[in-house]
């Protein structure tokens, strides 16, 4: 019986060592490195519509810094406000033959072709924030159609007729062919029919310029004392909306909607927005990265995979605003 | 015709394009009376006036260089960049008051090299300028700042009132406007730099001869319309918190162009005056006002005021037909 026992011991003794050293040398991950090698070297080159906004500067310091640490390359080709500027660095870009473009566009036209030619050369095509009509590998970016919903039914409930307000609202779009104004239009468009109670008294593109869009928003001002609401497209620009309501000295809801940096929380701040839904470049940076790593490990030839990754908005107003809620350049750089 | 039956006729009806910008502009304004409701109200008459007093001073500051028939391109990247420089300077911790005046400094700086390019190594002004607004937008990007729209700090509220404030009922920027309109009229008639700059511009060997200092006063034009091109930046600046240095890409400086044109101030130089500009503004903001009451597209809205524009070229070319001394000296 004894030694039973002790042999019963000394087998669990050696059986728990063995299962210790096993433990103390761990076990390889097969897949690690086929990963880290099918990412090293690669390049990719970024054409954003112009190096000196917020989005494109956050999207760029973020996938930087994942490509810093995974050993590829990220290329920044400025189009500088320009589609010509741009197609030309496309262009360009092409000819290098990088594995993948990761390209913002300005309108739903003017790459669609140079972008399927890209694609026709192997390159595979990342379309970021701003959709092309041309459908590529991958788009990462608002879902501006969503982003329209919430606003139109935002203002169902704050000038509708259970508001007892008015129901004349604003609208001031950016560039009338932007992928941001074609979809988000179609959506309010959408939400609103059957609301008689809302009319749309103006509907106006700012450009993405504040100043054009103070103007216009004085002028509707001025012309419907009444009224209730302005969704407006772009925080940025809608500094200028802002600015006209304040001087106004009315009481006007003003949505809009951006990258969420810190200027948009300060505009929530301070009172020049009432809400503003944030498409959170920090979440999309983040699906860029996975986008960009996703393609470049997928032995599909380009075009073949076809998907898009909508950012879940993130909706800042007074009450719901947290020190999270907004990003600062100079900390997603650093 | 001939040329002196031409001339009689111009005599006699006085049909000058000042006048036929005049008569459009009225005419708009009758119709978009009529038309429109809400148009005639003492506010939207102030909105309207309000909303083109910006391009108004810029225009002030293109007419000073065309009277001296030059041209200055760069007005919209000196503004921009300027402003700019202050409002970077003010968030580094700046006061407001040394960061405005650093960036006067630079419009200035701006203008006395350009001015030199053109008076002393004699670069054709059009060339010059252009030359030098993408430098200077090219320094705004890529040193000055590296985000295009900058905030102007929190709590400038005597800043702001410039922009948003109204004294007697009657907005900032309108003063603003009025005020510079007011020190260019007795600039150009009252002073005898004013009356050199006429000189200047109509014939500039004969300016020479008559011992004008033309080369240093070139330069003093420069300098004005600089110094216009920042003061248009406060009020822009002022009115939305903030400087937006994509202006330079958009068609502004040709709107610029199109107001001095339009009110009458001649390419060929030496003709026309402040009121010319007053003329030319106001169309522009009947123009714009009119439209965006009524709800027009934008890219319609650009195909009305070039149509517009272009009508009021076309009347004029008719009854102002070239004569010999524009066939002779050529236009820009």
């Amino acid at each position: 019986m004894m030694i039973l026992k002790y042999a019963a011991a000394a087998l669990t003794a050696a059986i728990i060592s063995t299962g210790c050293a096993t433990a103390q040398e761990g076990m390889a991950d097969a897949l690690r490195q086929p990963t880290l090698d099918s990412l090293a070297g690669k390049k990719v080159v970024f054409v954003p519509m112009s190096m000196s906004f917020d989005l494109p500067e956050g999207w760029a310091a973020i996938m930087e810094k994942e490509a810093k640490r995974l050993g590829y390359t990220i290329d920044i080709r400025d189009a500088n406000w320009s589609t010509d500027t741009g197609t030309r660095a496309l262009t360009q870009a092409i000819t290098e033959k990088p594995d993948i473009i990761v390209v913002q566009n300005f309108d739903v036209a003017s790459y669609a072709r140079t972008l399927k030619k890209a694609e026709d050369s192997g390159i595979k095509v990342v379309q970021v924030n701003m959709k092309s009509s041309y459908q590529t590998d991958a788009f990462v970016g608002a879902d501006w159609y969503g982003i329209g919903q919430y606003a139109a039914n935002r203002m169902i409930e704050k000038c509708g007729k259970a508001s007892g307000k008015s129901g004349k609202i604003a609208i001031i779009q950016g560039p009338a062919t932007a992928a941001a104004s074609v979809y988000q239009l179609n959506a309010i468009t959408e939400t609103l029919k059957g609301h008689d109670d809302i009319k749309i008294v103006s509907s106006q593109t700012g450009d993405w310029d504040q100043s054009k869009a103070h103007g216009i928003a004085q002028t509707v001002i001025q012309q419907n004392p009444d009224l209730c609401g302005i969704i407006g497209f772009w925080d940025v620009m809608d500094a200028g909306t802002g600015a006209a309501i304040q001087e106004s000295g009315k009481d006007i809801y003003l949505i809009t909607s951006g990258g969420g940096n810190k200027t948009a929380c300060q505009g929530v701040q301070n009172g020049t927005f009432n809400e503003v839904i944030s498409y959170d470049v920090e979440g999309q940076g983040r699906d860029l990265n996975n986008t960009i790593k996703v393609l470049l490990q997928s032995k599909e030839p380009a075009g073949s995979l076809k998907f898009a990754l909508y950012t879940p908005n993130k909706f800042i107003t007074k009450d719901t605003m947290s020190a999270n809620s907004c990003w600062d350049l100079d900390q997603l750089k650093k | 015709m001939t040329p002196s039956a031409t001339t009689k006729t111009r005599h006699r009806i006085g049909l000058t394009q000042e006048l036929i910008v005049f008569v459009v502009a009225v005419l708009l304004f009758v119709c978009f009376s009529v038309a429109l409701n809400g148009f005639l109200s003492p506010e939207n008459i102030l909105n309207l006036i309000r909303n083109v007093a910006m391009l108004g001073m810029l225009s002030l500051g293109m007419a000073v260089v065309v009277i001296g028939r030059g041209v200055d391109l760069s007005l919209v990247a000196v503004m921009a960049v300027s402003l700019t420089l202050s409002i970077v300077l003010a968030n580094q911790g700046y006061a407001f008051s040394t960061a405005l005046a650093l960036g006067l400094t630079f419009a200035i700086a701006v203008a006395v090299v350009m001015g030199f390019l053109i008076a002393y190594v004699e670069i054709p002004a059009i060339f010059a300028t252009l030359a030098v607004s993408a430098i200077v937008y090219g320094l705004g990007r890529g040193v000055i700042a590296s985000l295009d729209v900058n905030n102007i700090p929190d709590n400038l509220h005597w800043f702001l009132f410039l922009g948003r404030g109204a004294l007697l009922g009657i907005p900032m920027p309108i003063w603003l406007f009025a005020i510079c309109s007011a020190a260019l009229y007795l600039f150009l008639r009252k002073t005898g730099l004013g009356r050199f700059t006429y000189g200047i511009g109509d014939n500039i060997s004969t300016a020479r001869i008559t011992g004008i200092p033309v080369r240093p006063i070139i330069i003093l034009q420069y300098v004005i319309s600089s110094t216009m091109a920042f003061l248009a930046g406060c009020a822009t600046a002022a009115s939305v918190a903030s400087m937006n240095m994509r202006m330079v890409n958009s068609t502004l400086i040709y709107d610029v162009l199109l107001v001095v044109i339009l009110g009458g101030i001649g390419l060929t130089g030496g003709r026309g005056g402040v009121r010319n500009i007053l003329v030319g503004t106001v169309l522009i903001g009947l123009l714009l006002n009119g439209m965006t009451i009524l709800n027009i597209s934008y890219t319609v809205q650009n195909l009305l005021k070039s149509t517009v524009l272009l009508f009021a070229l076309v009347i004029d070319a008719f009854l102002n037909p070239r004569d010999e001394q524009t066939s002779q000296q050529g236009d820009i």
